[in-house]
């Protein structure tokens, strides 16, 4: 294959890696934006929701588009009790404290994982994609999932950004992570204000997996690379930065799909790595964080 | 209308309020005079249900303030500007309006008021709050609390940093407010700047208000501004 196919491969590929880590990366960035809680079983969520997607997509084998429809209805809601458990029963005990947050969702992240390594088995689990188009370029297919990929994450994304800066909620969600003891001095009840983020951060992720589930398959472990890449995106994004994460992910997802389709996957994740301890040593807060005071 | 009644309130283990106790009526302007760490800014932070209280009470128009959660106490109508405004300073002037203006559903006229007793604020609203001058900030942080339709008003030194201008600006609107029947507690280290509109004085030492006086009484007796405030 000559340039300039390969180019055009390389971009989509990486608009395809774009749009699955601002998509997994924008529920870690809303929860530690608004509750200062650094979420290390963001992930564990994200493959409960691939989980979830691959159990109802079992229900029924002959319709794909029927178990699609049924995860993206079922995964979120889900894992947003789970969330929601959590929040309640865990995060809300231990006064949303940083570092007690941290260990907690370490020791949740390996409860859900041998969870589910119990419940679901080991093997990786295949989801059938709810269609199979193939767009036919002229020197290779491209499966025309992949692109849907890509577009409903950019409707999630809008979704989102219309949610935080155009609604009641959205206002009530920004006022809560600017000053939490003003937000509440004004009759915001902030407790169920985080709930309420924690639950959609996770439902969010779950609803990613559901859509990227039949394009890598389920199986326990596979919540550790978006963690990781997650955390890579939100840092160099800026702590607590929507739109920060946002450019991050559609920056690092494509150079990651290039790179990949060029070079190698391992590669990618070096560079990528290697740009946040860059990013780390020249402004810690990220590129769209604001400097801690 | 509010009745504080002996009020223990703690940051840890230290004892911040012990036995603090204070009554307004309707329409007063009170001034809680007292040495920085006297304990005026948490007696004002318990009201509103930011510092719990241990022992005592807090009702107000008959309801007990410490039986809420924190964030049902302004919707009873009590409105706070804290020390150093607190604004939301990513916000506009606007969306810091409507995050007062939600607190009590307050409607359109509330709003209009607001805007007529800070006009330069309706010039402003699509202005980040946080790009603008100390005393309009002042101003906004007012007029937050007042999107409330505040019946109490808790003001914790409402004229630090503002120039002389915008010190009348404020009193003069402290005024005003006490027309339409709010009741306001005003904490200050200014003495001159609240005497003239106070109705009474409170003067608080060590986490208790140890004298409360008119403040007729309190110019034939200077000694005590000198005594809680150390200013003349």
């Amino acid at each position: 294959m000559s340039f300039f196919p390969h180019l055009l491969l390389a971009v989509l590929e990486g608009a395809v890696a774009a749009a699955t880590l601002a998509l997994t990366a924008l529920g870690l960035s809303l929860v530690f934006g608004v509750m200062r809680v650094v979420n290390v079983a963001h992930g564990e969520f994200y493959m409960l929701g691939a989980m979830v997607a691959w159990w109802l997509s079992q229900l029924v084998p002959a319709h794909p588009l029927l178990g699609f429809l049924l995860a993206l209805i079922g995964a979120p809601l889900a894992v947003g009790a789970v969330a929601f458990a959590t929040e309640r029963l865990v995060l809300r005990r231990i006064g949303y404290d940083p570092e007690a947050t941290i260990v907690a969702t370490i020791g949740l992240m390996f409860l859900i994982q041998q969870l589910a390594l119990s419940v679901f088995g080991a093997d990786a689990k295949p989801v059938n994609a709810p269609f199979t188009y193939r767009i036919v370029f002229p020197w290779f297919g491209y499966s025309g999932y992949k692109l849907f990929v890509v577009a409903a994450s950019a409707v999630l994304l809008l979704c989102v950004w219309w949610v935080m800066s155009r609604t009641r909620f959205g206002l009530i969600m920004r006022v809560t992570q600017f000053d939490r003891e003003t937000a509440t001095a004004f009759g915001i009840p902030v407790g169920r204000v985080y709930s309420a983020v924690f639950v959609a951060g996770a439902a969010i992720v779950a609803i990613a997996a559901v859509l990227l589930v039949p394009i890598q398959q389920a199986h326990y472990l596979m919540g550790l690379d978006p963690l990781l890449m997650s955390f890579i995106v939100v840092i160099i994004g800026g702590l607590g930065s929507l739109k920060g994460s946002v450019i991050a992910a559609l920056a690092i997802g494509l150079l990651g799909g290039i790179v990949s389709v060029f070079f190698s996957p391992t590669f990618a994740a070096i560079i990528a790595t290697l740009l946040v301890a860059f990013i780390l040593v020249i402004r810690p807060q990220g590129f769209f964080g604001a400097p801690a005071r | 209308m509010l009745d504080v009644r002996a009020i223990d309130c703690y940051y840890g283990e230290a004892k911040a309020l012990h036995q603090f106790s204070l009554r307004l009526e309707t329409g007063e302007i009170l001034c809680l005079l007292g040495r920085n760490g006297a304990g005026k800014t948490t007696a004002l932070k318990a009201i509103m249900g930011l510092v719990p209280v241990r022992r005592g009470s807090i009702v107000f128009d008959g309801t007990d303030l410490t039986k809420l959660a924190s964030h049902e106490v302004p919707r009873l109508g009590i409105g706070y500007v804290p020390q150093g405004r607190r604004l939301f300073s990513e916000l506009t002037v606007e969306d810091n309006l409507r995050v007062g203006l939600m607190t009590r559903n307050s409607g359109a006229a509330v709003r209009q008021h607001v805007l007529e007793l800070f006009p330069v604020l309706g010039e402003r609203l699509g202005q980040r709050a946080g790009t603008m001058s100390g005393g309009e900030q002042q101003m906004l942080a007012m007029a937050r609390a007042l999107c409330i339709a505040p019946k109490l008003l808790l003001l914790d030194e409402p004229t630090e940093g503002l120039s002389p201008a915008m010190i009348a600006l404020i009193r003069r609107s402290i005024v005003e407010l006490k027309t339409h029947g709010v009741t306001t507690i005003l904490v200050e280290q200014r003495v001159d700047a609240v005497l003239p509109i106070a109705d009474r004085v409170a003067f608080v030492e060590n986490g208790r208000v140890t004298a409360v006086m008119a403040v007729a009484e309190l110019a034939a007796d200077r000694h005590m501004i000198d005594r809680y405030v150390g200013l003349g």
